[in-house]
């Protein structure tokens, strides 16, 4: 393959020959000599006083080796897990959270003891044999009542159940809505999700009492932050703490904060003097894994009745779980995102942080801005269906046309061209064509719908200044290392870590085309914190690209800059004489004259080098994006609702998206048809239900919890146009999340505008059967 | 998502399978398919102290047109039922039925026997079973299909017992059978089955009550010369369905009248 055609080819994925045939090597896949298991007892009670712990039972099993509570656990831990300011810096209450309850648990599954055996079946024998005594308390399950003065409490020693409430505002509400001549209100519900990743979690460590450092394998998408926090809890140096991350099967997002296991296994290592090993199960997974969403929206949006909007007031009750997820007030985000594509006058966004007794939420593909997208293209199909017009013409009405784009929050959008995404998507899905078939559908009684989702999204984070603090200290940049040996092959670290984004492909190709060198020649890796720059920042908010990628691109080029150098020296020429074309240097006029950047490398390594240059041809570098990017497009949803039933059947759906220039296609694709799936899958599907009065966790299982399959999802077409954003030199967005932001307003517009012959005008998600047989029966009295 | 410790043995035979159930005692299960019993023991909600392996009991794969009936083997699997031309020449709404169970892993590995000892309210062959007055023979009985299904996962097996056959009529009629799901693998949330016999027609509900209906208020309509919508309005009498996460009580209800109708116009 010609070096010239890597960028924007669609180069198979890499990593799939060894993963499609079960060569992966995920967490259940690596083991140790002496290796223990560890099985965690979980509180049954969302809520309780731990009144007395019997461990004799379980010790008394043959193969256990120990059981260790809390009280064993502050020998070798110390600190509160971390929160970050994120989207609510002004937090009012933060529980203290150790990672294993102490006096009181929480939430249900929260741990209280753990085992460990010599084999994983023991482990659990004798988690059932640890007898806890429990009394217990009142559980808070629904956030809106938690924020009452009289609500019972989450934690006991708490003040109240408010994590924080802060607005954001963003111009003049009131004034907006004086004017207005049309008001829209609805309460809109996003409901908890389970990220249910294929791989579940996982955690090995190696504690060695000699040299005193620690190995720490586990399933993430964040290892140099997991090595900055464990190496804190436990004391031990950061640089004595090595975090691996192998391969990663999934995480969209529930892999990037840390876990009370991801401490409580290198401290029972510690303890025990012995490597210990936990894979949590997927029962685990559904009750302690982070949940996505879980937010109770109420919003207004105020109008002229020519279409233009003025003033959207919001009021965003976030469902935190017992504890602040470490990012968890990232989703707060859905109130700087509110506005979504269109200018407004105003824009006024309450956010509420409300403890409850039930797993934390914590960022979910997409966090913050799918609840964003959702929100306003709602509401944007409200005013269009209060005002008879249609919804396409009224977004067109208000869309945000000149760029550099301010928003009511002062978040400036790089680039734009959102006609151009709708109007191939309108082309595309056949808009008018299917406007004529759900007319006459109509005529027969059939309800059809079509729904438009108009999305932006903020990603590629993040930009010094913004990040830094809302981190609490470390600014959301990247680092990558491009290392050429010798013999001309390149070893390129990078401190972002894929769990399915094809990292290993897209990075290959960029580095590959930049450095002229064959795929073939470069070795990409990630994941080791023992390997490449000192600190590495993860994947998570499509930033692998815009960020990483930059950091890989600079890198290449602080080498070709040395490579030229050493090139002219040999060629004997002026570095300025010298071009760079397909991986070689020649002396501009002379094309005999060549050195390939390979035998740049070799020489790099020799004694031939101009005075004062030192041997070796390696670079780190450090991209700090100048501002977010912001990719965006329209998608269109073509769906039947079931008269009898209230069963939903999509009947197409098309999706035109611009991420700006495009590496790899092929991968671009997979991951938007995946982000619309995970999307649908959330406005049709899935909820994480908890009984209202006990707090127990209802859908514990697959069978309950319902991911959907292939089988029920429609294959999408689709499209893309091209603005390269201005904010890198290679003009490139995030995609990683788009499909999901965009896909659920798309589902729930067609849903509700199926349903208008009938007077319903919101739907809830997910649009199960039963509840919308429900709607149709209360609409027909 | 550990099973606890248990026992396990092989049987051979029908003889031998009884036989390794009697010495193990009544914490004994029997294990065909174990498309429901392994998540079952992953999740420790069932913990036998034995596993009496049935698989290699070949003698009860098999299926025997015989008179104006269809001997069907416990240990059958979908896979073969749904594809056998005897069950689909003989008992056709057999074989869609077997078509819909599962995934193809599930079908592959899954048995009728395992089907009706386990005694899922969503699982489907007991509609049929219960609607076309099939009879189940065990190790040392013949048992009725209306009371052999005592309730939810209660049948009328002793501990010690093993389904060896289920024998259904002949129906090569018009016949359909809707399984209402949310996703194609799912557990029917209600099912409806419909069979014209030389009789008339037959009628089954699944996962509407803790055991599969025979909707005998619906056959009598049509009886009486009732249109396919009257008929099927009478589907939910007397019904007392589960309420649970997938569907309320009342929609489960309408469903069964919904779907029966459906079935009705759809197998005519």
């Amino acid at each position: 393959m010609a070096v010239t055609q890597l960028i924007g080819a669609r180069v198979q994925r890499r990593e799939d020959p060894r993963l499609i045939t079960g060569h992966g090597r995920f967490m259940e896949d690596h083991t140790l000599p002496g290796l223990t298991h560890l099985a965690v007892v979980r509180s049954p009670h969302p809520h309780a006083l731990i009144l007395g712990i019997d461990t004799a039972a379980a010790r008394a099993l043959p193969g256990v080796l120990a059981v260790f509570t809390a009280a064993d656990f502050h020998k070798v831990l110390s600190g509160s897990m971390p929160v970050t300011p994120s989207f609510a810096p002004e937090k009012k209450y933060v529980p203290e959270r150790f990672p294993i309850a102490d006096r009181e648990v929480c939430f249900q599954g929260e741990p209280v003891a753990v085992v460990v055996a010599n084999d994983r079946y023991l482990a659990a024998d004798a988690a059932d044999l640890v007898h806890v005594t429990y009394e217990p308390l009142p559980a808070v399950v629904d956030p809106e009542g938690a924020m009452n003065p009289g609500s019972p409490l989450v934690h006991t020693d708490g003040p109240d159940n408010i994590g924080w409430d802060m607005t954001y505002a963003g111009g003049d509400i009131d004034a907006a809505f004086s004017r207005a001549e049309v008001v829209v209100k609805e309460r809109i519900i996003q409901q908890r999700l389970a990220p249910s990743a294929m791989e579940t979690r996982g955690v090995m460590a190696s504690y060695s009492p000699y040299s005193e450092d620690l190995t720490l394998w586990l399933s993430s998408q964040n290892p140099h932050f997991i090595r900055l926090f464990v190496s804190g809890a436990m004391g031990i140096p950061e640089s004595r703490v090595r975090v691996v991350s192998p391969d990663v099967g999934g995480g969209f997002g529930s892999k990037i904060s840390p876990y009370p296991e991801d401490y409580l296994v290198p401290a029972a290592s510690k303890l025990l003097g012995r490597p210990v090993r936990w894979i949590e199960t997927r029962t685990e997974s559904v009750m302690t894994t982070i949940h996505g969403r879980g937010q109770v929206f109420t919003a207004e949006a105020a109008a002229l009745r020519d279409g233009t909007l003025l003033g959207l007031r919001l009021t965003q009750v976030l469902d935190l779980g017992a504890y602040h997820g470490t990012f968890g007030a990232f989703q707060a985000c859905a109130c700087l995102m509110a506005g979504g594509v269109y200018r407004w006058e105003a824009i006024s966004a309450r956010t509420v942080g409300v403890l409850t007794n039930k797993v934390p939420t914590d960022p979910y593909r997409g966090a913050g801005r799918p609840e964003g997208t959702h929100l306003c293209e709602r509401m944007v199909d409200r005013v269009a269906d209060e005002l008879g017009m249609d919804p396409a013409e009224l977004r067109r009405k208000n869309f945000a046309r000149e760029f550099p784009f301010v928003n009511n929050f002062g978040l400036t959008y790089d680039s734009g061209n959102y006609d151009g995404t709708l109007d191939r998507a309108m082309e595309l899905s056949d808009y008018q064509g299917w406007r004529q078939r759900q007319a006459s559908a109509r005529d027969e009684g059939r309800l059809i719908g079509i729904g438009l989702s108009t999305w932006v999204e903020i990603c590629g984070l993040g930009p010094s200044a913004a990040t830094a603090g809302a981190t609490g200290g470390i600014a959301l940049v990247e680092s990558a290392q491009i290392r050429f040996l010798p013999s001309g092959s390149v070893a390129a670290y990078v401190g972002t870590h894929a769990h399915g984004q094809g990292h290993d492909t897209t990075f290959s190709q960029l580095v590959a085309e930049t450095l002229g060198v064959p795929l073939e020649a470069v070795d990409l890796r990630h994941g080791d914190t023992a390997e490449g720059p000192a600190f590495g920042y993860g994947t998570y908010g499509s930033r692998s690209l815009s960020v990483g990628g930059m950091a890989l691109y600079t890198a290449s080029q602080e080498i070709l800059a040395k490579a030229r150098k050493l090139a002219a020296h040999l060629l004997e020429a002026s570095p300025d004489d010298l071009e760079f074309t397909a991986g070689a240097f020649t002396v501009r006029g002379n094309p005999q004259a060549k050195k390939t950047i390979q035998e740049v490398a070799l020489a790099s390594y020799g004694g031939n080098l101009p005075a004062g240059m030192e041997q070796g041809l390696e670079a780190v570098s450090h991209f700090d994006p100048p501002n977010f990017v912001w990719p965006f497009g329209a998608h269109v949803c073509v769906a039947e609702v079931d008269r009898e039933t209230g069963a939903v059947e999509i009947l197409s759906y098309t999706g035109v998206d611009d991420c700006g220039n495009v590496i790899n296609p092929m991968i671009v694709e997979g991951q938007v048809q995946g982000g619309i799936a995970q999307s649908i899958a959330q406005a049709l599907f899935e909820e994480v239900v908890y009984d209202g009065e006990s707090g127990q966790l209802v859908t514990g299982t697959m069978l309950d919890y319902l991911v959907p399959t292939m089988n029920e999802l429609p294959t999408p077409q689709l499209d893309r146009t091209v603005t390269p954003s201005p904010t890198n030199a290679l003009g490139v967005k995030g995609i990683g999340e788009a499909g999901t932001i965009a896909a659920s307003a798309a589902v729930i517009n067609a849903v509700c505008d199926a349903l208008r012959p009938l007077g319903i005008h919101h739907v809830d998600m997910p649009a199960s059967p039963d509840r919308l047989w429900r709607l149709m029966q209360e609409a027909g009295r | 998502m550990i099973p606890a410790a248990f026992q396990y043995s092989k049987a051979g035979s029908v003889r031998e399978a009884v036989a390794q159930l009697r010495e193990a005692g009544p914490e004994a299960k029997v294990i065909a398919g174990g498309q429901s019993l392994i998540p079952l023991l992953r999740l420790r909600l069932s913990q036998p102290s034995h596993l009496v392996d049935v698989n290699g009991v070949r003698e009860l794969d098999y299926v025997h047109p015989e008179g104006d009936h269809l001997r069907v083997g416990a240990m059958t699997r979908h896979s073969t039922l749904a594809r056998s031309e005897l069950v689909q020449r003989h008992l056709p709404l057999l074989a869609e039925m077997a078509a819909q169970v599962g995934d193809p892993q599930i079908r592959a590995r899954g048995t009728l026997g395992g089907v009706f000892a386990h005694a899922d309210a969503a699982g489907d062959y007991p509609t049929l079973a219960v609607m076309l007055d099939a009879t189940i023979v065990t190790d040392r009985r013949r048992v009725a299909a209306r009371d052999f299904f005592q309730h939810l996962f209660t049948t009328a097996l002793a501990e010690d017992e093993l389904v060896c056959e289920v024998v259904f009529p002949m129906a090569p009629g018009p016949h359909r059978y809707i399984k209402f799901r949310r996703r194609l693998y799912d557990w029917a949330i209600v099912g409806a089955a419909v069979q014209k016999m030389d009789s008339g027609w037959r009628v089954g509900l699944t996962h509407v009550g803790p055991t599969a209906v025979r909707a005998a208020a619906v056959e009598s309509r049509l009886q009486a010369g009732a249109s396919f919508t009257e008929a099927a309005s009478a589907a939910a009498d007397g019904l007392e369905p589960p309420s649970d996460v997938r569907a309320s009580a009342d929609y489960r209800r309408h469903l069964a009248q919904v779907l029966t109708r459906r079935a009705l116009e759809q197998a005519a």
